[in-house]
């Protein structure tokens, strides 16, 4: 790591912040308010073309023939394309590159784009769909993943030797003696389902060629930089002949990460045509576009000592992919990688397999890889605890793997505020009062975890820095900050005119934010991973410790004093030693630009050298972790089988909150999106491999009337590598939302729920298995829930 | 070809001619035709309420609704509110678009166009709502990103404000150990 990439936590000066730390408005938050902001739909171009995807009826199945002569022959449609003009594969991860932007000779999925038309207005693009002529052949289609295990042909992927999309087998430690030699050991299976991120804005994007050759290409996409490299590679055209632009992006949570079909259409349709082309995905093509959520089949063994210590916990994880890669590469080395914290974890082994099926492609959603596996973990150890007597948060304490610490796989753990995460919920929940003491049908349960604030894994490999800013100086005492960094409503650019403001004096208001456009911005890897706070926030800090230097040392030559001495906050330069002294900021970069010329800077941040050393070691590996822990109180009906989660409280060690409305809105967010594919939704599909509920009513997302009450403490652990010691927020709070759910429904009603979604049919019949038993565990009055 | 229909509307507070095909939604007309965009369109079969409207004072989904009914109605879309605030001699945006920067309710912002709405549409009638009652006004509004704690917070401060009143404070805590 470069010395430029350290701050530390704190202003190097003598002052406190004047603005980090405070709820700040958000760089946008009007233009949002007022209907001003510009999304990729709402962009309009002069003779613009619209275009539709012809996608999949079949979940397999080879394509025989494509006639499009009679839909080309339509009044008003300007081009139709297919596969064979797209032909180059692409994929985001560039060792698993399976997509093409339309399906070449087969078809992987109901949904798998499959033709693309540009034709004068929507309705004429639909109808032109219906004119084209596919001849398909049936294959056998794979909707589980033990079937594309057990039977290799006919091969999803042609080129693979069977169906597997990754295996990851590590080992550290003999866990098999470790849990030989334990005390107690439990073992059980769990059953994560798919779920899907629903962003209320579908995928959209907007191309146009200039008369120049420049191709534009707008996207709701969160990783600009990626579909740039993509688009080049898969158009044949330079990188420097192509800019792409996110406009304001009406939510992602993962879903908008990968390059899209849409993307790649457009761009061909707007090339061949000389018109301007929009795509706008349907709700339905939205769902099938899917890259949610992995389903998943888990295995757990964790052996512990009487007095609660974990001596190991082995894994084996079988993933269903869907049909294409995607991250999946990833995926499959974060449902092992990220478990190992906030316990110390002696020994541990996992073992996973990602297998494609005939089905919408799995990607990353929020808490990529690592809630499925945290849900299962997290349930198991409060099975341990039990088996041991043990309260639930004392045995997470119990295995506290502390701060500045190694992880069993060789993770490097800086800061770890896990300790003070469980006691805000402990103590906020009533947790000893109320667990295990309150009627039938109602209880509390506990869950903690971790995650990554980006990872130093760059996705393509390259010595360069992962997030870069630019500086731009005005004499009105403005700074407008370029960054590449995709502001996806998590509030990054936000996040950036904080630190901008604080850093060189300014009001908030005189800092604009240029994002996310690949023709001005530096290079950023984009929102995935929640890396941008972090990664940006210190590339930002970069750029204005150097344009502060000449600022200030400006200063310091006119009133001929020591540069320690000067302030800079709020719009003003002063002297600490001398009150007489004082500028406005302008005055003062007015001094700075005569005496150094025209004023800007740039900065950067590359993470440092982490990781075990062995292959893989370097997925999962974090330059900070962020710990999170939860506390759901549920109510069941044991008439109906349904769970109401009446309240979460979530507490989560952010390191610092540079704008806890803005670490607030993520954990808030974060607990009702686990706390909803925990008892509401299901991406689920049918044995012919369509969806069973492609809308926004048939899958159901939270209404304000089904959202958990939900109470948010931040705890700040202050890492020492974070801008100011801040760590992500974007991710962490989702994870232990699920397990603190399933533990709560524990001890409501004596039942452990292994298999997501809890759904109320799943409940009435473990009810019914329980009565069966010959006595109940629980010794509880019974009394109906309310 | 469908054929055209002359709409006149009542739309932010001015009349408004514009020629649009027979069948087309109110939003098709408003994001189409006149270039009013901030109406949103999340699903396009009234499942999200992204693309709320006032007419006469009611939300309503402008993409179940023909634009050829809302002629004689007075049409308010998220564009009009402050111009209308100011108009009414206020300064600013709406104080309750206001609120809604102030307490982040607004991550992506996608959903806020038809949130606010509804809000301005809860808070006309009912000066001090509970949290059910506004809960209720805005369940047909689904947002994806803010778990709508900080969506019901601004409600209230917007609320308390109006009534000259002290606003609540935010709900999140920082633990101090």
């Amino acid at each position: 790591m470069a010395a430029r990439d350290l701050h530390g936590p704190n202003p190097p000066w003598a002052k406190g912040f004047s603005v980090v730390g405070q709820p700040q408005r958000k760089v946008d938050g009007l233009s949002k308010a007022t209907g001003e902001a510009v999304y990729t739909d709402d962009i309009a171009l002069p003779g613009m073309l619209h275009a539709k995807t012809l996608r999949s009826p079949l979940p397999h199945a080879r394509i025989k023939s494509i006639d499009v002569s009679k839909a080309l022959a339509l009044p008003g449609v300007h081009a139709v394309i297919t596969g064979r003009d797209l032909p180059e594969r692409y994929g985001v991860i560039p060792w698993t590159q399976d997509e093409t932007a339309l399906a070449v000779d087969k078809v992987r999925f109901v949904g798998d784009p499959v033709a693309a038309v540009a034709a004068l207005d929507e309705d004429t693009a639909v109808r032109a769909l219906e004119l084209i002529a596919v001849e398909y052949e049936p294959l056998h289609a794979f909707l589980e993943p033990e079937d594309a295990l057990r039977q290799v042909e006919p091969k999803i992927h042609e080129d693979k030797k069977n169906n597997v999309s990754k295996h990851v087998l590590l080992d550290f430690g003999d866990v098999d003696a470790a849990i030989a030699g334990a005390d107690v050991t439990v073992e059980g299976e769990f059953g994560f389902h798919s779920t899907t991120h629903a962003p209320i804005e579908p995928h959209c994007a907007v191309a146009r060629v200039s008369p120049d050759g420049v191709l534009t290409v707008w996207s709701a996409t969160q990783i600009t930089h990626y579909v740039h490299r993509a688009l080049a590679k898969v158009l044949a055209l330079p990188e420097q002949q192509i800019r792409v632009i996110q406009p304001c992006l009406g939510g992602a949570f993962g879903g908008k990460s990968d390059p899209f079909s849409l993307e790649f259409c457009v761009a061909k349709l707007a090339l061949i045509t000389g018109r301007p082309v929009k795509m706008l995905y349907t709700r339905e093509e939205v769902f099938y576009t899917h890259r949610g959520r992995h389903a998943m089949k888990l295995r757990y063994r964790t052996g512990a000592k009487k007095d609660g210590r974990l001596t190991g916990v082995d894994a084996k994880i079988l993933i269903d992919g869907g049909a294409y890669s995607s991250f999946g590469l990833v995926t499959t080395y974060y449902s092992g990688q990220l478990l190992t914290g906030p316990y110390d974890f002696p020994t541990y082994r996992f073992d996973s397999t990602r297998v494609f099926t005939n089905k919408p492609p799995c990607g990353p959603k929020r808490g990529h890889g690592s809630v499925q596996p945290r849900f299962a973990f997290e349930v198991q150890l409060d099975e341990v605890a039990e088996a041991l007597g043990l309260d639930p948060i004392a045995i997470r304490r119990k295995n506290f793997q502390g701060t500045h610490t190694q992880t069993v796989n060789g993770q490097r753990i800086t800061s770890n505020g896990f300790l003070e995460c469980l006691a805000a919920v402990e103590a906020a929940s009533g947790w000893k009062e109320r667990r295990a003491k309150l009627p039938y049908g109602r209880g509390l349960g506990v869950a903690g975890s971790m995650y990554i604030s980006g990872t130093n894994y760059p996705v393509y490999p390259n010595e360069m820095p992962q997030a870069g800013v630019q500086l731009k100086v005005d004499r009105s005492g403005l700074v407008t900050a370029f960054t590449g960094g995709n502001d996806i409503g998590q509030g990054s650019s936000s996040v950036v005119r904080s630190i901008v403001a604080e850093e060189l004096g300014l009001l908030p208001e005189h800092v604009r934010v240029v994002a996310a456009d690949t023709d001005l911005c530096p290079v950023d890897l984009g929102a995935y991973s929640s890396r941008v706070t972090f990664m940006v926030g210190n590339a930002t800090i970069d750029a204005c410790r150097k344009l502060r230097a000449k600022i200030v040392e400006s200063v310091a030559a006119k009133w001929e004093v020591d540069p320690a001495r000067i302030v800079m906050a709020l719009g003003e330069v002063v002297d600490l030693d001398d009150v007489t002294h004082r500028l406005s900021v302008r005055e003062a970069f007015h001094l700075a630009e005569a005496r150094h010329d025209t004023l800007g800077s740039t900065g950067a941040y590359n993470t440092p050298e982490l990781g075990g050393k062995y292959r893989g070691g370097t997925i999962g590996a974090s330059p900070a972790y962020s710990f999170t822990a939860h506390v759901a109180d549920v109510r069941v009906d044991v008439e109906t089988g349904r769970i109401h989660v009446d309240k979460i409280w979530v507490a989560h060690d952010c390191g610092r909150a540079l704008n806890p409305t803005l670490v607030a809105g993520q954990m808030d967010g974060s607990v009702y999106m686990g706390a909803a594919e925990t008892v509401m939704e299901n991406h689920a599909v049918s044995a012919r491999g369509l969806h069973t509920g492609p809308s926004l009513l048939d899958y159901p997302i939270p209404t304000t009337l089904d959202t958990p009450e939900i109470e948010s403490w931040i705890v700040e652990s202050i890492d020492p590598e974070g801008p100011y010691g801040a760590k992500e927020a974007g991710e962490g709070p989702l994870h232990s939302a699920i397990p603190a759910i399933a533990n709560a429904v524990y001890d409501a009603i004596g039942i452990r729920l292994r298999e997501l979604p809890f759904t109320p049919a799943k409940v009435l019949r473990a009810l019914g298995e329980q009565a069966e038993r010959v006595e109940s565990r629980r010794q509880r009055p019974v009394q109906a829930a309310e | 070809m469908p054929g055209l229909r002359s709409l006149n509307l009542t739309l932010n507070g001015d009349l408004v001619q514009v020629a649009a095909p027979e069948h087309w939604t109110l939003l098709e007309v408003l994001r189409y035709s006149l270039g009013l965009t901030g109406s949103k369109q999340g699903c396009d079969k009234g499942d999200c309420g992204a693309c709320t409207v006032l007419m006469d004072g009611e939300p309503v989904l402008a993409c179940l609704t023909l634009a050829a009914a809302a002629e004689g109605k007075q049409i308010v879309t998220i564009e009009g509110l402050a111009p209308l605030h100011k108009r009414a001699g206020g300064s600013g945006v709406d104080p309750v678009q206001d609120a809604f920067d102030r307490s982040g309710a607004l991550q992506c912002g996608f959903c806020q166009p038809g949130m606010i709405l509804s809000a301005k549409a809860l808070l006309d009638k009912n000066p001090k709502p509970t949290r059910d009652e506004i809960k209720q006004a805005l369940s047909g509004n689904l947002c994806r990103c803010t778990g709508y704690t900080q969506i019901l917070e601004a409600v209230e401060v917007a609320a308390a404000e109006a009534r000259g009143e002290v606003p609540p404070g935010p709900r999140w805590r920082r633990f101090e150990g």
